[in-house]
């Protein structure tokens, strides 16, 4: 039987901020163990959280990113249970008043994802085993996380994939978090049950815990959707319990729980002051968002009438998208600019690091000019490729690159002889050009740029060309 | 009679006495009676004697603090940096922080002189002191009683002046009950009046730290020196006093409006009432209205004190697992073993007690029956308070409804001593500030306290209140037996 998959998506984010949520420690990654730590975020008797205002300001960016309503009153609630990397036996966390609330991610398809809420809390410290014994390290302790929740409204995995990816991308783009699954500072948990098509109740559900890849999101929801699949075909029930995906062996299986219960007795935190935020502030971060990714995806097929591929090349890297955007402003043409950053930049740049950092030696400016040149056929493409590896390399403008010579081209009596040569070789291009089939004409000025090496000022052979056909 | 602050601060600068002449005196005296008396649990006489020097010196180059090498206490769940500070809880024996608590590096920056660490009920749960980890402090006045708790060492060391002032703590009354049960004057400021950064919690939201002090003028320097906002502190707050309170104490009573509840005398010992009812009088005599109010809430104050500060104590109390810092169990097998078993023995009854009962409330099925309504019924005292306080100036009450408790009291339950706090409690859940006097004696010779309740941050005016009967009262505290001679 045909099942339908009911899918919900839980997502913790680190942010980016420098200091950590209750105190002044550096949230910055590494560090020897419980260096970036002090009394506050150890949970020493006697300290008090105080809380990081730019951490509510990147969760209201992360909101107005995902469509949210923003509760400009809000508190922080205690969630407490015992483990040892929970210095005060709580998390302070949102219960029941999160920063922000409905808001949506629209797939592809055009289909919406609910996101239920968007929520501020602290992260814990990490057990560390070795030699037999654990230790704790509390530097991670106190790192704010905001946890992103949507609706159960996905149903596949190819969905799920695509919902976290451009979560991903969205909150990259607004600067709030790096969002690397593989260090830990995005993770979800997928909640899945199956149902029958037309059933409007849900299944009992499983959560699989902490994904740390966007394709391991894909796969495991194939792995456990086949395994409760499997088990309500052979009449049995799914127990409610959490999961843990293995990457090698492409399977799910239910993960030792930590030995306590669900009940983690939430109530208002009462060091912290209920706080708000005035609608003039949010309305102030959200003018000081970036146009969002896909927003400017959209823009770049539709209105810069780039083709997808290339499209989706350049906006998901933020800095690639400024310096594609930076070149048009110089007056580069958008065909041009993005070949040549696609065909060119990238190929010195093998991972998706290296392209979201783009950590390049020349400005947009240095580019556009380089790029002007092939636009006004002063150079090929060829050209243009060498000049701007060269450029790359040395920091150096294009002029320092580009000889006299490869712009003066070539004379005027050679490019008459070619453009004779380039007729009476292509005597039916000629017919057709004459017979106002104008595309023709290419034919010939391929010929030209083969004989010339792409030196050819095209233009003047084009004046040349038609003189001589007599169109 | 003895010296308060202001007249020793005189003497220190006349070069009368010596800050650590004074240190002195009151280190001979805490030789002689604290293996007696039980109020210090831990002595700091070397960084006392230090401090001495050093407040020597701020005095020799002038403009020094009025609290200039004065002799004190700290109640020993305020942080001392390097010293030990255990709640007197066996889970935090031995514990050091590395920081100071906010009042404490104030004091210390003013050149106090740090005596040692007073006795308490453990984690402040308690009400006679005798839940400490190291035994109750007896009551200097008769030690055959309580001091009351839970700052009981702090009023205690006031009482026998083995201290010329104390902090203290107080959730529910835990600076304001020792003090009457001790004949001291205890001040309980406005929830936010001074941080609570570096106190160890018991109930966030209704604990705030006080001076425990000989006389009002005592307490008003000592509040002037530790009051204020606090970075460290979100629920802190900056409130503009406009001067030094200690300054402004003179007041004629004439016209000021004490309202007089009835809620706060029911089942109260007559003794008491006729106490308070003369002191009442008194000011009446001199001018003061007396508005006769009803705050019909404060009936269910106990009930909700006891929900909100338990939940809270039993989130607070989480962190003591044994992982980080303080007592852990010897041998386990596992590391909830290891919790379980350090909590276990590191806890007290009274701990344990507070902390079933408070996780019990905020438990999914019971928040709403108990926290919620709790919660509920909190912001309904407030605003009788709120509508009290439109008509009235202060409030006049007693302390508590018997004087101290012989020790070991074994014929009260757990419920019966809670209502020792009947009178104190409702106001740490409305925030307001209110301080406790000496008034008289019971027929046993135990002292009385009156307490002086005002709006919030209304401290100028329950100091004056409580000034002026202390002046025309004449209820001055004498030397005691055996303490410091100076």
């Amino acid at each position: 039987m045909n099942y339908e998959i009911v899918c919900g998506i839980e997502t913790h984010i680190e942010l980016a901020t420098k200091t950590k949520i209750f105190c002044g420690c550096t949230t910055e990654f590494g560090g020897e163990p419980n260096t970036h730590c002090c009394p506050v975020c150890t949970g020493q008797p006697g300290s008090l959280p105080i809380l990081n205002q730019k951490v509510v300001e990147y969760a209201v960016k992360a909101g107005l990113a995902l469509n949210c309503k923003i509760n400009t009153r809000s508190h922080m609630d205690r969630k407490n249970y015992v483990y040892p990397d929970l210095p005060k036996a709580y998390q302070i966390s949102q219960y029941d008043e999160p920063l922000c609330e409905k808001g949506y991610i629209e797939l592809d398809s055009g289909k919406r994802i609910g996101i239920t809420r968007i929520h501020i809390e602290e992260d814990a410290g990490k057990l560390v085993h070795e030699n037999g014994y654990t230790y704790i390290d509390y530097n991670r302790s106190g790192v704010p996380l905001i946890e992103i929740v949507s609706e159960p409204d996905i149903s596949s995995a190819e969905e799920a994939k695509e919902y976290a990816e451009k979560l991903q991308l969205t909150m990259r783009y607004i600067g709030i978090s790096d969002c690397k699954m593989q260090e830990g500072s995005m993770r979800c948990d997928v909640n899945l049950s199956l149902r029958k098509p037309g059933d409007t109740k849900f299944g009992v559900r499983t959560e699989i815990k902490n994904i740390n890849s966007l394709s391991f999101i894909q796969k495991a929801i194939v792995a456990e959707a086949e395994r409760q699949a499997d088990i309500l075909e052979a009449g049995g029930t799914i127990v409610q319990q959490t999961m843990r995906y293995d990457e090698k062996t492409d399977s799910v299986a239910p993960m030792r729980d930590k030995e306590n219960s669900d009940d983690y007795r939430y109530f208002p935190d009462p060091d912290i002051l209920r706080f708000s935020i005035d609608e003039e502030k949010v309305e102030e971060i959200r003018a000081s968002l970036p146009e969002l990714p896909f927003d400017k995806l959209k823009r770049y097929m539709n209105v810069l009438g780039l083709p997808e591929a290339t499209a989706k090349l350049i906006f998901r890297y933020r800095k690639v998208a400024e310096f594609f955007q930076g070149a048009l402003a110089e007056g580069a043409s958008v065909k041009n600019a993005a070949n040549l950053i696609v065909g060119a930049i990238f190929s010195n740049m093998d991972t998706e690091e290296e392209k979201e950092l783009f950590d390049i030696r020349i400005s947009a400016a240095q580019f556009a000019a380089l790029v002007k040149l092939a636009d006004e056929k002063k150079i090929n493409i060829g050209v243009a490729q060498g000049t701007l590896q060269k450029m790359l390399e040395s920091g150096k403008p294009a002029e320092e690159f580009i000889k006299p010579e490869d712009l003066a081209g070539i004379s005027d009596e050679t490019l008459e002889r070619l453009c004779r040569e380039a007729i009476d070789a292509n005597p039916r291009a000629a017919d057709d050009v004459r017979s106002g089939k104008d595309k023709a004409i290419n034919v010939m000025f391929g010929y030209i740029m083969k004989k010339t090496g792409g030196k050819a000022d095209i233009r003047k052979a084009e004046a040349l060309l038609r003189k001589l056909i007599g169109s | 009679m003895r010296a308060g602050i202001s007249e020793l601060a005189a003497r220190l600068r006349n070069r009368e006495i010596s800050s650590v002449e004074l240190t002195k005196a009151y280190i001979d005296a805490i030789e002689k009676l604290n293996p007696t008396l039980n109020i210090y649990v831990y002595l700091t006489f070397d960084t006392a004697l230090k401090a001495a020097e050093k407040a020597d010196q701020m005095l020799d180059e002038g403009d020094a603090p009025l609290i200039c090498g004065i002799p004190m206490a700290l109640k020993d769940n305020i942080c001392t940096d390097g010293l030990p500070t255990t709640c007197c809880s066996r889970i935090l024996k031995g514990f050091k922080p590395y920081y100071d608590a906010t009042v404490w590096e104030k004091l210390k920056k003013q050149g106090a002189v740090l005596l040692g660490k007073a006795n308490m009920d453990e984690f402040a749960m308690g009400n006679t002191s005798e839940t400490s980890c190291y035994g109750a402090p007896l009551n200097p006045r008769n030690t055959n009683y309580v001091t009351g708790g839970s700052s009981g060492g702090s009023a205690a060391a006031v009482c026998a002046n083995l201290a010329v002032y104390s902090l203290g703590s107080d959730t529910g009354g835990s600076i304001r009950l020792p003090a009457s049960f001790c004949g001291v004057v205890g001040l309980k400021p406005t929830y936010g009046a001074v941080s609570r950064y570096g106190l160890i919690a018991y109930g966030s939201s209704l604990d705030q730290i006080g001076p425990l002090t000989n006389s009002v003028k005592d307490a008003a320097i000592v509040f002037d020196a530790i009051k204020g906002g606090d970075r460290r502190d979100q629920t802190s707050v900056d409130h503009d006093y406009g001067s030094s309170l200690a300054e402004c104490l003179e007041r004629d009573v004439k016209g000021m409006r004490i309202g007089v509840a009835e809620e706060f005398f029911d089942g109260i010992n007559p003794e008491i009432k006729s106490s308070i009812d003369e002191a009442i009088k008194l000011f009446e005599r001199n001018g003061a209205i007396i508005e006769n109010i009803s705050l019909p809430a404060l009936k269910l104050a106990l009930p909700v004190y006891y929900i909100i500060a338990c939940a809270e104590a039993s989130s607070n109390l989480g962190r003591y697992d044994g992982i980080r810092y303080g007592h852990r169990a010897s041998s386990y097998t596992s590391i909830d073993d290891m919790i379980t078993k350090t909590r276990s023995e590191g806890f007290g009854d009274e701990v344990k007690r507070r902390i079933m009962l408070g996780t019990y409330v905020l438990s999914s099925g019971y928040y709403d029956a108990y926290y919620k309504k709790a919660c509920l019924i909190r912001e309904e005292i407030n605003r009788e308070f709120d509508a009290v306080f439109e008509k009235c100036d202060v409030l006049i009450a007693p302390t508590a409804p018997n004087t101290a408790f012989p020790l070991n009291y074994k014929g009260a339950s757990p419920v019966e001593m809670y209502l020792a706090d009947i009178c104190t409690v409702p106001v740490n859940i409305a925030g307001i500030p209110a301080i406790s006097i000496p008034c008289g004696e019971d027929s046993r010779g135990l002292p009385i306290g009156m307490q002086i309740i005002g709006r919030r941050f209304g401290e100028a005016t329950v100091l004056q209140a409580a000034h002026f009967y202390e002046q025309s009262a004449g209820k001055v505290i004498d030397d005691y037996e055996g303490g410091a001679v100076i």
